[in-house]
């Protein structure tokens, strides 16, 4: 049975992580890609939505765009010392604006695992299948 | 690996033919694995794919180079070599060097026995691990104004020495004199500055670490001794690079070579090849950016060096740290290289490799030039590392460069399911390995299982003559991030 959309999931990748979002739209897809991103560091459902981040990306295609919105993330997270929980996402062509929830890092209630270095183009994809979903992903360094 | 597509030029190497299989087409030089069997068997099929693009850029020379420890990586292997001419066109990678630019090891001496340390090992793991800032979020006590960032960034080691984060002494005993030369901090964007801003001397997370060790083996006593190094001695290894503001240089620099690549005429088999041409405004800041980024991962292991004096100077007061030796293992560096006969310059990028100048290389100190250069392998949290010496130079193997580390063999998933930190702990505490860590999953997803066994790995890099081994080195306290 197909899983409820959206969803985000991981995917093996030799030393590092891949991460997958899957949605009904691409900002969908987009949104849940960033939580499959804030999971690989700590759970994001223990992640109090208290401090809100606007961040907005374009590039020159879609699947860059997805490289650049979490590395958006990424660098906004190690500045702030912060984790996000929730995303919203809107996407017009190649450009993105977006509001990241989330709180300060708490070593003993977040139980980080790792740093995320940055997004990778390895296994980067941006695609709609046939039945409708959208699906973006690729792989981090951690 | 499919070992039919290869052709095994000695027992330990292992070349992959221009144009002999449709994935090596356009291949300009061969593809050189060295590895054993069982090592080049064990390797994913990618790390095929990945040598023969390398081999593909514009102006590589002699041969695209894989190390013992390669796996896949991003665009290049990580394991792998590969050197550029400038003058036939040659091209410089962001993705060939990584994100974690300068990624390094370590070593310092204690002068103590572990005997001297079995009664104080928990107050010393405890107190390491209160004075190093390590894992997510952590933040160092030092903060820089921007022109003091610009001097770390022009400075590395020496800038950190000047600060009075060490000694003179130590220069000598860091590639490059401690000083990256070419830096151009101003290269570098505000955002990989901002940052950095927080994060000197912090160790990060991931496979980094700080570890007390002991010389538990000695394979060379010649070398071992101009080391400085005897079994039962107690020494200190740190593995970490340039924190956030090489991973930011690494994912700025990559875009825009993807992105303009077109432009640059080179055709990418795949985007994560992305580079420029060494004689390009993107290459030339690139390399501007990057020896910056290896001036901040120099300066942020000699803070870190400090802090370990420190703890070592309140704990056990009989201490001196010098140093042994301090090794990158994400960088591209301009050399001379002697090829087909001719000696030209090049710039080699090592990505998961480290160098390994043989005897008598004239950028080693003199107190090392007659044994080589001294280099530190980092095995897993639990395991082992090893200390190995590069070789003479008639001998020199992939522009002098050998092996990183372990390389791990399981996913960070497959080790959570398996493992829980806490068991970790306890078992390595009961085998008399102290684990301090932020982060219990952290543990898990570093479990000694979840790597490639790192002595295979140097027994290959010995046997297919890239470095000697000298000592193995077994771990007593490990403070990981």
């Amino acid at each position: 049975m197909a899983r409820p959309v959206p969803y985000w999931e991981h995917f093996e990748h030799g030393a590092d992580i891949g991460v997958r979002g899957v949605g009904r739209t691409l900002a969908q897809a987009f949104e849940q890609a960033a939580l499959a991103l804030a999971a690989v560091i700590a759970d994001p459902a223990t992640v109090a939505a208290t401090t809100a981040v606007d961040v907005a990306c374009e590039a020159p295609d879609v699947e860059l765009l997805l490289a650049d919105w979490l590395n958006a993330l990424v660098y906004e997270m190690q500045v702030r010392k912060m984790l996000f929980g929730r995303f919203e996402v809107s996407i017009e062509g190649t450009r993105l604006a977006a509001r990241a929830w989330g709180e300060a890092v708490d070593v003993a209630r977040h139980r980080p695992a790792v740093e995320v270095k940055g997004a990778t183009y390895t296994r980067l994809a941006v695609r709609q299948l046939d039945d409708g979903r959208w699906v973006a992903q690729c792989v981090v360094d951690v | 690996m499919d070992t039919s597509k290869l052709v095994r030029r000695s027992e330990n190497e292992w070349v992959i033919e221009p144009d002999s299989d449709p994935r090596a087409q356009g291949m300009r030089v061969p593809g050189v694995i060295f590895a054993t069997e069982t090592l080049v068997r064990e390797m994913d099929e990618k790390v095929y794919e990945q040598v023969a693009n390398v081999a593909k850029l514009p102006g590589i020379v002699a041969a695209s180079y894989a190390m013992p420890d390669a796996h896949w990586g991003y665009g290049f292997p990580i394991g792998g070599v590969a050197a550029f001419d400038p003058e036939a066109g040659g091209v410089v990678s962001a993705g060939g060097v990584g994100f974690d630019i300068s990624c390094g090891v370590r070593c310092l001496h204690t002068q103590l026995k572990s005997a001297d340390i079995e009664s104080c090992k928990t107050l010393l793991a405890d107190a390491l691990y209160a004075r190093i800032p390590a894992g997510v979020g952590s933040t160092g006590a030092i903060r820089l104004s921007p022109s003091e960032m610009d001097s770390m960034l022009a400075g590395g080691a020496r800038w950190a020495v000047d600060r009075g984060w060490g000694s003179a002494e130590d220069l000598e005993r860091i590639e490059e004199r401690g000083c990256m030369a070419g830096a151009r901090p101003e290269a570098v964007s505000e955002h990989a500055k901002k940052r950095q801003r927080d994060e000197m001397g912090t160790l990060g997370s991931g496979n980094h670490y700080l570890e007390v060790q002991r010389v538990a083996e000695v394979f060379d006593e010649r070398i071992a001794r101009a080391f400085g190094l005897a079994v039962d001695d107690v020494v200190v290894s740190i593995h970490c690079g340039s924190r956030g503001l090489g991973h930011q240089i690494g994912t700025e620099f990559l875009r825009s070579m993807a992105v303009e690549a077109k432009a640059h005429g080179i055709a990418l088999p795949d985007r994560e090849l992305a580079c420029a041409p060494l004689a390009s405004a993107t290459g030339q800041n690139y390399l501007g950016a990057m020896r910056a980024a290896i001036n901040c991962a120099l300066a942020n292991r000699q803070i870190l060096t400090h802090l370990t004096r420190q703890v070592f100077a309140d704990i056990l007061p009989a201490a001196r740290l010098p140093l042994l030796y301090d090794v990158s293992h994400n960088t591209c560096k301009v050399e001379e290289h002697v090829v087909d006969g001719r000696k030209r310059t090049l710039y080699v990028h090592r990505k998961g490799a480290t160098r390994a100048f043989g005897p008598g290389h004239p950028d080693l100190p003199a107190a090392l030039r007659e044994v080589g250069q001294p280099v530190l392998i980092g095995g897993s949290m639990g395991t082992c590392s090893y200390v190995l010496a590069g070789v003479a130079s008639p001998a020199e193997r992939a522009f002098a460069s050998a092996c990183h580390g372990a390389g791990r063999s399981m996913s960070r998933h497959e080790a959570t399911r398996r493992w829980h930190g806490r068991q970790i702990v306890d078992e390595l505490a009961h085998r008399g390995v102290l684990i301090r860590s932020p982060s219990m999953r952290g543990v898990a997803e570093e479990a000694p299982g979840a790597y490639k066994d790192v002595t295979a790995v140097v027994d290959a890099a010995d046997a297919a003559g890239l470095a000697r081994k000298v000592a193995r080195l077994d771990p007593i306290i490990c403070i990981k991030g």
